[in-house]
Parts: C-alpha cells; structure tokens; sequence
C-alpha cells in the first residue's frame, strides 16, 4: 500500500474526517476553558463541526461516484442517509444545549461523543465492505451506550446505558457471527464482491443461509425490529432526552441504510429467502409496536414503541429489494427525523427533568396556554400518523407503493390497517392537548436552540408534505 | 380591453378582502364605499367589455381568455378561463350595475346594524361568485359560481341569524333551508356535469357545444337537461323547489334586492341560455322546462294576490316573473328570456328597495294591513313604488310590457294554451302588483301611531331608486318590437331565434297584452280604491279558494309531511339505534380488542434483560431455522 492509493478518493470520506478533527477540537476547547461559561461555546464548535460535515457531503455530491478504499462510497444513497444523519445530529445538539447543564456538567465528553457517534453513523451509510461496516456499528453504538448513561445520577438513566450495552454487545456478536459465516461462504468481505460471487456460485450453504440469519438479526437489534427491540423502550426513556433524539433517527437511518446496502448489493440473489423473513419480520414489527404503544402513558416509552412501529414501516420497503424501495426507504427516514426529534422537542419542553419523562397528562391543556407549542406537536402526530398532506403521509404512501409495485400487496395492506391503529395514540396526545383541562399548569421549559429546533422540524415536516417531489427527485436524482 | 376582463372578479374580490381585514379599521362609510367602488369599478370593465365586443364583427364576438390551468388530472381538464361573449357580457352589465346602486343603498339601509362590515364582505363575495357564475367559460367554473352564490344567498338570508319573529322562526332557519333545497337543485348540476364529461371528454362551454349535436344522443341530451332543469327549478325558485325563496326574505332588504330578485335567482335562466344547445337536443326537457315556468306563474301570482307581508307579496311576484323567464327559454326564446331577466332586474329591484325604505320608515313594519295613506308621508317612495309597479303590471309602454309581451308572444307559437295561462297570469300580476300600491299608499292611515311616525328615507336611499326607476321606464328600448336590438346582440351566444311571428299576430297580441294590463289595474282599483260592489262579489265567489291560496296550497306542509318528518325520523334512527349500536360498536369493539392485545404485550415488556435476551435467542433460533431448512 503506497501513500498514493491511500490519498486517491480520500474526498469521499471527508465528512467523516471532518466529524472526527472537530471531535478532537471539542475535547481540546473543553479541557482548554477556564470557566463554565466558557463551555457555552461548545455546542457552538459541535454544531460548526456538523454543518461543516453536510458542506462537505455536499461537495461530494457533485462529483462523480467514488470509493475509497474499496471500503467507502459516495453515490446517492449514502449521501442521502448521510445528510438525514447529519441533520438530526445537529437538531439533537441544538437540543442538548439548555437540557445538559442540568443532568450532568462534562460537556466536552458528550458532544465529542455525539461527534464521534455521528461519524460512526455517516460512515455505516457508506460502508461497503464488511468489516468497515462493523467498525462504523460500534463506533457509534459505543458511543450511545455512554451518552444514553449520562445523566449519571439518575438510576433510570445507568439502567438505560447497561441495558443497551450488554444487549448491544449480544446483538453485535451474532452480527460479527454472520459477517464471519457469510466471509467463509464468499471468500471476501467486500459487499460487491459477495454478489457477484453468490449470484454465480451460490456459496456454501451450511455457511451462507445462518450467516444471512444472523445479519439480518445484528441489523434487526440495531432498527429495533420484532423480536429483537425489547430494550428500545427502556432505553428510549431512561437515556437524556435529546439522545433519544438523536438515536432514534441517527441509529435507525445509519442502520437501515447499511442494511438496504448489504441486501441489494451483496444478497440480492436471495431476495426470495430473506424477502419473506422480511415480510414476516415487518409485520410482527408493526403490529407489537403499534398494539403496545396503545397503552403507554409515558409520551417518550409511546414514541419508543412508535419508532419500532416505524421500523416495520421502512421494513416494508425493503422486502421487494427494488430500487424503488430502497429510495422509500431513505425518503421514509428523512421524514421521521425530522417529526419524530420534534415530537421529542416537544417532550423535551414539557419533561420534569429529575424523571427524564413526560407523562402524557402533562399535554393536557396545553393548547389553551401555549396554542404554538400545541400546533407543532399536533403537526408531528399527524405526520406520524400519515394524515395528509404531511411529511410523514408521503413518507408511508412511497413505502406502501413500492411494497404494491414489487408485487407485495398484503403487506402494504397490513401496514395500512396498521396505521390505522397507531392514529389512535397519535390523537389520543391531540386529545389531551385541546379537550383536557391541565391538571396543572406546565411552565414548558425553553431556550433558543429548542425553540429554533421545534420551528426547523415542524417546517420541515410541512414542507415536505407540500413539496414531497421536491425530495423525491432530490433523491431519485442521486443514483442510489 | 379584452385582456382586461379578469378585472371583473378581481375588483369584488380585492373589496371582500380588503374590508376582511382591514374593514374594523375603516369607518362605516370607507367600508361601504369601498364595496360599492368596487362592483362599480367591476361595471365600468363590464362597459369596457361591451364596447370591445361592439368593435368586433358579430361572428367574432364570441372570445375565451384562458387565466390558469386549474385542475389537471390525467385526461380531466378544467382550465379557469373566461367567456367574453355578448351573453357573459350582459349579464355582467346586470350584475354589477345593479349590484353596485344596490349596494350604495346598503350603505344607508344597513348603516345602523353592528355587522356592517361583514355586510358588505358577504355583498362583494356575493358579485364575485356570480361573476365567477356567469363568466366561466366552462360547466365547472360555472358549479363553482353556481355553488358561490349559494353560500352568499345562505349567509346573507341568514344575516340576522339571531332575530326570530312569528313570520320566519328563527332567520337562522330560513338560511338552512334555502342552502338544503338548493343542495337538491346542485346535485342535479353536478350529476349533468359527470354524465357530460363521461360522454364528451371535456367540460369546456365551446367544445361541449360543439361536440353535441354529433356525438349525443336525444336520450342523453335530455337527461343533461332535466338535470340542468332540477338545478334551475332550486337557484330560480320554481316548481318543486321554489320555497325557499319566499323565507328568504328573513335577509335584509338589499339583499332581497340583489340577490333574491335582481341577479342570482336569474342564473337558471342565464344557465338555460348558456346551454341552448343541449335544450334544443333535448326538445321534450325543454317542454316540461316552459310548462313548469309557466304554471309556476300562475301559482306564485296567486299566492302574491293574498300575502299581506309587503316583501312575501314581492318574493311570490319574483317567483311568478321567474316562471315567466323559465317559459321563455323554455319555448327557445332564449333573447327574450333574457330580456325580461333585465328589466325584472330594473324594475324588482326597484320595488324591492322601495319597501325597504317603507320597512325604514315603518321601523321594520311590513303587513299592509297596518299601513295606509303613505303617499303623503313617503311621496318619492311612492312614486318609485309606482313606477316599478307600473312595470311589473306590464303597462304599456313600460320595460315589463315589452319583455313579457316578448315571452307571451313566443309562448302563443309553442303552444296556446300555455299562452292563456301566461296571459291568465298577466292579468293577476296586474292586480296584485296594484293592490300593493293601493292598500299601502292609498286611503286612510290604519294605524295611526305607525303612520304619525312614518318618514321618508335619506338621499342615499332614493337617489340610487332614481336610476332604477328611469332604466324600469325605459328598459323596453333594448328590445323594442321589430327593432330587436337585444336579440340580434345575443345571437352569437344563443343562436338565432327559430320562431317568426307574422306581424298582424305580432301587433294584435301587443294589443291584449295592454289591455290585460290595464284590465288588472282596474280590479285592482275598482277593489281597493273604490271598493265597488262587483269586484267585492267576484272576490266572495272566489272566497271558497281564499284559504287554499293562503296557505300556499298547503306545499310546505306537503313537503314538511312527505320529506322533511321522514327523513329526520330516518336520521334519528341512523343517529339513535344505527350508529351508537353498529358503527360505534364495531368500532368499539375492534378498539377493546387492540387495547387488550397492546396491554398483554406491555406486560411482556418487563424490563428484566434475560426476558429480553431470551426473546432476541428465540428470533436468532426461528431466523436460522427458518434460512437453513426453509
């Protein structure tokens, strides 16, 4: 290896090296202030780190497809995915600026940790080799379990972090398993490759079908899908909020599109095989998620259910193993990061600190006192439950055609009845909000960077509703 | 000039909004002024409309001016674009000059009332939709005017929607029912609409037109024209569906003037003429279209004989001069129909405002029996009064003689015994528009305390009148017989005219239609002046019928009875045992069910992580299962 092949193509893993000098430069600043107000600014250095990242990717974005390293690529669909990541990493620190000095005072740690996640993220977008894609998964995952424990006097919050490590760590070993199993039936671990090699020779299959299995598992534990999800409401509601946040749209787009990756790229011979595991796995995912958020009283434990709901939803789209889906997928995540993080900003608002929570009593009344605050979490809860012309009403309408057009009616069919169901918990906080007397005045608490998060996502989430064809051919016109 | 033309909408629009919100800034004038500058802005583009027209040759006039694409999908197009023809053009003229001295009366009528404001936002709005109405160059342009100037006539009958008193209930309820018989009429529109566009492919005026004669059969033709005749009977208050338009004199007075007499009640006819096309394809709707015109003259000039409310005697005397309208198109005298839609505009208008300023002098009095000897209090609201009544009477010479002579002479070569009930009609107009006059202004004051306190109304309230009354009197030079100025103008639109009367037939029926006139007016007089033993006996041997009449031939409680009571009895089924117990319970039932299953599953969520690790072991074991052996 000469100096020459490791400069060729660096560019395309430029936001990522963006992500890890201003990482660096957040530890430095922190350990260089002189006093507490000095660490104001360091959200401000995370967030320029941030935005530096998304002018980054957008540069790449004019040039040609490149891979670097045969590790790495920018075409369309990483870059997409990577520019949802960058953005909800950047709504999570705008919320984590007036939320953190009261849980815990290292900052420095936790936004180079939120940097350091978001680089592991944005580089699973783009992993196209195996065991890069390892690394980027526990880059990041080691990354969370830290800032899901950070709030480190509340035991709700170490309960959070050790569940989803020694659960994580369970998870990423039958990962590591089915990337070892499927390397000895390809003889590579580069994803291409993989095809090429299956769709010709089709492999050992006492090596290939447990390796896919147990992928499919790794991915599923990460996207929170049935069975594997039952540490995401535990989680979800004992880590600081705007880390859930930021989990729950970072992880699932980072997540999801290495997964649409690894089976269009390296397994798209057994789309028949794992096509109907998909189906199946969908369909449980939506239906548990959905029925049991149903009962929750805890508007974060009901998002966290929602959000595996929501990870039937994108599922769906990836059962056909069409292109089509695949952009569903990726246009399905950009919608949910920005109504799910402002559904959370909103909670975010109303949380007593000390419980990390919000009931959902705590919405009551709001619309009469703070009839702004109550129309953005009426939009987020109907773009989550896929009213038009919303965001997230397209987000589902992309997925469920995709899902008809590859042949994959009943899904679709399920997934609609589905939505049905989940209209019912939406509403049900719309409910609280302008037909419930508060049982007691909720001061909600703010500062700019929520203020200016809630505004971003709730535009956001309109404005993709109106112009949906603005982003699908932003997307489409990628490549992916 | 022509380009112009879609400053006619804007104007009205620019007015409804500007006083929406901006109007609780303004003083009571700005904000009248500010609406009627605008309907007159709209009339003066009207008459820039009409002298481009006249700068065309006759085959030319006939203009489309494509705004914007308004809906496309797939093959269905419906373009917002306006049709600039002689039609279109008239009946803007109507509208906005009408529409704009009415509403500079409104200023004074309305100047006490504390939603002033909202007044004249629903008066502009109202102009706007019916230019919309009449301009469209398309049937869905056309609907949505049609639907436009439906929600006006609701809101503005239903202005006082807090008042209540023993002739309307509550006014709020006279609003409800014009909107809901008005609804069974648009379903008719919009069902001609679909089956237009099934069989066609295009809902554009022209192309319709066009395509019709080829590729329509009779059968079609003529059930697009019972539709369109269902939806004209609802806006122009015909037979069956006529009721709503006496409740609707609960609005305000202007708006009994503008919209339920001079302009919106005339968009069946206008849309009769528009679509001549389909009529002429469709020769037996038409019929039953001139039949139904003409009886409901007859039944509303009757019922006018009796009523003893000074604006129910005019909203029947509306009805009754429709029918005349309706009869006209009916029989294809399309110009004439239009003709007598113009001068009844002039001329009801007139009357109507003039009650208004007799309700404004009485303190919102209307009963004629109470009122007496007026002329000596009111004298220029008495001689508007004459003057519209003289027209209305059809005294020779006057509009109202020219236009209905028109129509009746068009009848008598459709069918002759449609002509006597015309005629018949005619002659009870006469009395009854005359017996208004009598009874109220004449002989000796009823009641003293109401006739002490009468009083003539203010300069803003008969100025406008004057106008009115002039174009009532001189109205007829549009049309005159032989000259047919009027219908040589519309040709383009509504074609030529197919029937051509002989002229000793011409000049004899112009004879006894004045002498008809004039016959009415003296029974009126002999009755009510001069109380002769001879009229009082024609009225006893009429006695029998009187109560028969006076209960309007019992149609509400017809209607009450056959309609109204069953279908609420069948909506407080639906309401009582059909949604609670099926709909709801169902969904109830499929509610509980889910909230059961959810609350299982959250228990399965203990927050213990063996469970957890156990359940991703068991989807690992299943997966492998399955991948490997499946």
């Amino acid at each position: 290896m000469n100096i020459a092949a490791l400069t060729a193509n660096l560019h395309v893993i430029l936001p990522e090296m963006v992500l890890a000098a201003f990482a660096l430069l957040v530890i430095l600043a922190d350990m260089l202030r002189q006093d507490e107000e000095e660490s104001r600014l360091l959200p401000l250095l995370t967030l320029a780190g941030i935005l530096a990242a998304m002018a980054a990717t957008a540069w790449i974005w004019n040039r040609p497809v490149a891979s670097y390293q045969e590790g790495a690529i920018a075409d369309g669909f990483a870059l997409g995915a990577r520019t949802v990541i960058l953005v909800a990493a950047g709504l999570a620190t705008l919320l984590s600026m007036g939320y953190l000095p009261r849980i815990n005072r290292q900052m420095g740690e936790y936004y180079a940790l939120v940097l350091l996640a978001t680089l592991g993220m944005t580089m699973m977008a783009s992993a196209t080799d195996l065991i890069v894609l390892f690394l980027a998964l526990e880059i990041f995952s080691l990354a969370l379990y830290i800032l899901s424990g950070y709030y480190r006097k509340n035991p709700r919050s170490t309960e959070a972090s050790m569940k989803y490590f020694l659960l994580g760590a369970f998870a990423s070993s039958f990962f590591v398993y089915g990337a070892a199993l499927l390397y000895g039936a390809a003889g590579t671990t580069q994803l291409r490759e993989i095809g090429n090699l299956l769709a010709s020779d089709h492999g050992n299959p006492n090596l290939l079908w447990p390796g896919i299995a147990l992928l499919l598992v790794g991915f599923g534990f990460k996207v929170s899908l049935v069975p594997f999800h039952m540490w995401t409401p535990d989680v979800y509601q004992g880590a600081p909020t705007p880390v859930t946040a930021f989990m729950s749209a970072g992880t699932k787009t980072a997540a999801f599109a290495a997964f649409v990756r690894v089976l269009m790229e390296a397994l798209p011979a057994q789309q028949i095989q794992w096509g109907w595991a998909l189906a199946v796995l969908a369909v449980l995912t939506m239906t548990v998620g959905n029925l049991t958020a149903l009962r929750q009283l805890s508007l974060k434990r009901m998002l966290a259910y929602s959000s595996v709901a929501n990870a039937g939803y994108i599922l769906v789209a990836l059962v056909p193993g069409t292109a089509q889906g695949s952009k569903a997928a990726l246009f399905y995540l950009l919608t949910y990061a920005f109504m799910n993080v402002g559904a959370l900003a909103v909670v975010i608002t109303l949380e007593k600190i000390d419980e990390l929570d919000a009931l959902q009593n705590r919405a009551a009344g709001l619309a009469d006192r703070w009839p702004l605050l109550a129309l953005a979490m009426s939009i987020f809860m109907l773009s989550l439950s896929g009213i038009p012309p919303l965001a997230g009403f397209f987000g589902k309408f992309f997925v469920f055609q995709a899902a008809v057009e590859g042949g994959w009616t009943w899904l679709a069919v399920v997934g609609v009845l589905n939505s049905a169901i989940s209209a019912y918990y939406y509403l049900r906080v719309m409910v609280a909000m302008y037909f419930h007397e508060a049982e007691e005045p909720v001061q909600p608490r703010r500062w700019g960077g929520l203020s200016l998060s809630l505004a971003l996502t709730a535009l956001a989430t309109v404005i993709i509703g109106l112009y949906p064809s603005l982003w699908t051919g932003f997307l489409s016109g990628l490549g992916g | 000039m022509l380009q112009l033309a879609w400053l006619l909408l804007a104007f009205p629009a620019a007015g409804a909004l500007i006083n929406t919100f901006l109007g609780s800034r303004f003083s009571k004038p700005t904000i009248g002024w500010i609406a009627s500058g605008t309907v007159a802005a709209s009339f003066v583009v009207s008459l820039g409309l009409l002298l481009g027209l006249l700068g065309l040759p006759g085959e030319e006039r006939v203009i489309t001016l494509p705004l914007w694409d308004w809906i496309t999908i797939g093959d269905f197009r419906a373009p917002t674009a306006l049709l600039i023809d002689p039609l279109s053009v008239t009946m803007a003229l109507v509208v906005t000059g009408v529409g704009a001295l009415i509403h500079v009366y409104a200023i004074g009528y309305m100047f006490d009332d504390e939603r002033f404001q909202r007044f004249f936002v629903y008066l502009n709005f109202f102009v706007f939709a019916m230019l919309i109405l009449v301009m469209s160059d398309n049937f869905l342009g056309m609907y949505v005017g049609w639907e436009g100037v439906g929600l006006a006539s609701y809101l503005l009958i239903g202005f006082w929607f807090d008042k209540r008193d023993d002739t309307y209930g509550y006014y709020a309820d006279a609003g409800k029912k014009a909107f809901l018989v008005n609804r069974v009429g648009d379903f008719g529109m919009a069902l001609a609409i679909m089956i237009l566009w099934t069989s066609l492919g295009s809902v554009t005026f022209l192309d319709v037109f066009q395509a019709a004669p080829a590729s329509l059969s009779s059968g079609v033709a003529t059930a697009i024209a019972l539709l369109l005749l269902l939806a004209a009977t609802g806006k122009s208050a015909q037979i069956p569906l006529y009721v709503w338009l006496p409740d609707a004199m609960a609005g305000p007075t202007p708006v009994s003037a503008l919209i339920h007499a001079a302009t919106m009640v005339t968009a069946g006819i206008y849309m009769i003429a528009r679509t001549h096309v389909l009529w002429e394809l469709g020769p037996s709707a038409a019929n039953l279209a001139a039949w139904i015109g003409g009886l409901t003259a007859l039944m509303a000039a009757s019922i006018a004989l009796v009523q003893v409310d000074l604006k129910k005697i005019l909203a029947y005397s509306t009805i009754s001069q429709l029918g005349y309208m309706v009869m006209g198109v009916g029989v294809g005298a399309y110009a004439f129909g239009i003709f007598h839609l113009i001068t009844h505009a002039f001329f009801k208008a007139l009357l109507f405002l003039a009650a208004g300023n007799v309700m404004h002098g009485l303190h919102g009095e209307l009963d004629i029996r109470k009122m007496g000897g007026l002329r000596e209090k009111m004298p220029t609201t008495y001689r508007l009064f004459l003057i519209g009544a003289l027209a209305l009477a059809g005294f020779p010479l006057m509009s109202g003689f020219f236009s209905k002579d028109g129509i009746l002479l068009n009848v008598f070569g459709h069918s002759p015994l449609l002509y006597a009930i015309g005629l018949f009609t005619a002659l009870l107009t006469a009395v009854y528009s005359f017996r208004a006059v009598f009874v109220p202004f004449w002989g000796q004051p009823r009641d003293k305390h109401l006739h002490e306190h009468a009083h003539e109304s203010p300069p803003i309230m008969t100025r406008p009148l004057w106008v009115l009354a002039i174009l009532a009197i001189v109205g007829g030079v549009l049309n005159l017989p032989f000259v047919l100025t009027l219908e040589r103008w519309l040709e383009p639109a509504v074609g030529e005219p197919s029937f051509h009367p002989s002229l000793a037939l011409e000049v004899s029926l112009l004879l006894v239609s004045a002498v008809v006139a004039l016959a009415g007016i003296y029974l009126a007089y002999a009755r009510y002046v001069k109380e002769i033993g001879w009229a009082r006996r024609l009225q006893n041997a009429l006695g029998p019928l009187q109560p028969l009449v006076e209960h309007k031939y019992y149609v509400d409680e017809f209607y009450d009875a056959a309609i109204v009571q069953p279908l609420k009895a069948l909506a407080r089924w639906f309401a009582e045992v059909f949604d609670p117990g099926i709909i709801d319970g169902s969904v109830h039932l499929i509610g509980r069910a889910n909230l059961a299953a959810g609350e299982r599953l959250r228990r399965l969520h203990n927050g213990l992580v063996p469970t957890y690790a156990l359940s991703i072991f068991v989807g690992v074991v299943v997966l492998v299962m399955y991948l490997v052996f499946g």
